[in-house]
């Protein structure tokens, strides 16, 4: 990987410039012009190497969320799934290799349509999801350091 | 047990919605979001700034995508934690340079017992197991028990989804 995408990964994961042509000013700082920059970036998003450019937003700012787990037998396990993310207020659904197998996040705009949701999920599986909401978040976001 | 919802108004709320499929690659991106919001993109950037002031907004940058660089073996480590110390070690807990997310969730016994839950990022088991170690060094006597959790498989992950 060239030296100045390391900068650009790593340099860029917090103060992101707020001026009016960010992208110009990044080019500045690395000798890039701005449309090698935007053209830089926009490489790294369609290979994935960064999901987006953006603001990340303290927890529970935006509404109410919750992390829940489930124990599914293995056989219902797809058919559970589909039911949990068949909600929109469920933004990730993975199966995890545990007991409780299934994990989800739920974001509401209140709590009282969380924990409707919540009842929801259980009343068509059958099954009670455990409710781990966040109760602190202990980790300083100063982005993640790429090194190779 | 739930964490305090933070009140912010209808346009900061319709400019984090507007930012968060990404901002766009375009040489004056935050015109672009204004655009959409009816605001002038210096009423975004003022806006976005004292999001940033009052901590609403922790960062605005380049989100990295873990699993693509390499680092593909993630851990979900959950610890049962001395309630009166979980404050002290979550917060060394959440400073290490491989632990992505770092929680204080409630227990849920007999089912559930841990109450503390670190995101370990590693490019192997082996590697992701190593840094529990470290975890599990700092909290000592703390701890009563633990556990790794690998996930198998994304079954659904879209975006967050505001209403505005």
């Amino acid at each position: 990987m060239f030296e100045t995408d390391k900068k650009l990964l790593n340099n860029y994961q917090r103060d992101f410039p707020l001026v009016p042509r960010p992208y110009a000013e990044i080019g500045k700082q690395l000798g890039l012009s701005e449309g090698e920059v935007i053209e830089n970036f926009s490489h790294h998003i369609e290979s994935k190497t960064i999901s987006r450019i953006g603001a990340v937003v303290k927890n529970g700012t935006i509404g109410a969320s919750t992390l829940a787990a489930m124990k599914v037998p293995q056989e219902k396990l797809i058919d559970v799934a589909k039911i949990v993310s068949s909600f929109d207020e469920v933004n990730h659904n993975y199966e995890r290799e545990h007991n409780f197998n299934l994990w989800f996040v739920i974001t509401a705009p209140s709590e009282a349509r969380l924990q409707e949701v919540l009842s929801e999920i259980e009343a068509k599986t059958k099954i009670t999801p455990i409710n781990l909401p966040m109760v602190r978040d202990y980790h300083l976001d100063l982005g993640f350091k790429i090194s190779w | 047990m739930t964490a305090e919802i933070l009140e912010i108004d209808v346009v900061d709320r319709a400019i984090i919605a507007a930012t968060q499929g990404g901002l766009p690659l375009v040489p004056r991106p935050y015109d672009a979001i204004g655009d959409g919001v009816g605001l002038s993109g210096a009423e975004v950037r003022a806006r976005m700034q004292e999001m940033l002031k009052s901590g609403i907004i922790r960062r605005i940058g380049a989100v990295p995508n873990h699993y693509k660089l390499g680092f593909s073996a993630n851990g979900m480590t959950v610890w049962d934690v001395a309630d009166e110390q979980i404050s002290d070690l979550g917060k060394k807990v959440g400073a290490l340079e491989f632990v992505s997310h770092c929680y204080h969730r409630p227990r849920h016994a007999p089912h559930w017992p841990y109450n503390m839950f670190a995101m370990v990022h590693g490019k192997n088991r082996e590697e992701v197991e190593s840094h529990a170690q470290e975890i599990a060094k700092i909290l000592g006597s703390a701890v009563k028990g633990s556990d790794i959790i690998y996930s198998k498989r994304i079954l659904k992950k879209t975006g967050l989804r505001i209403s505005v």
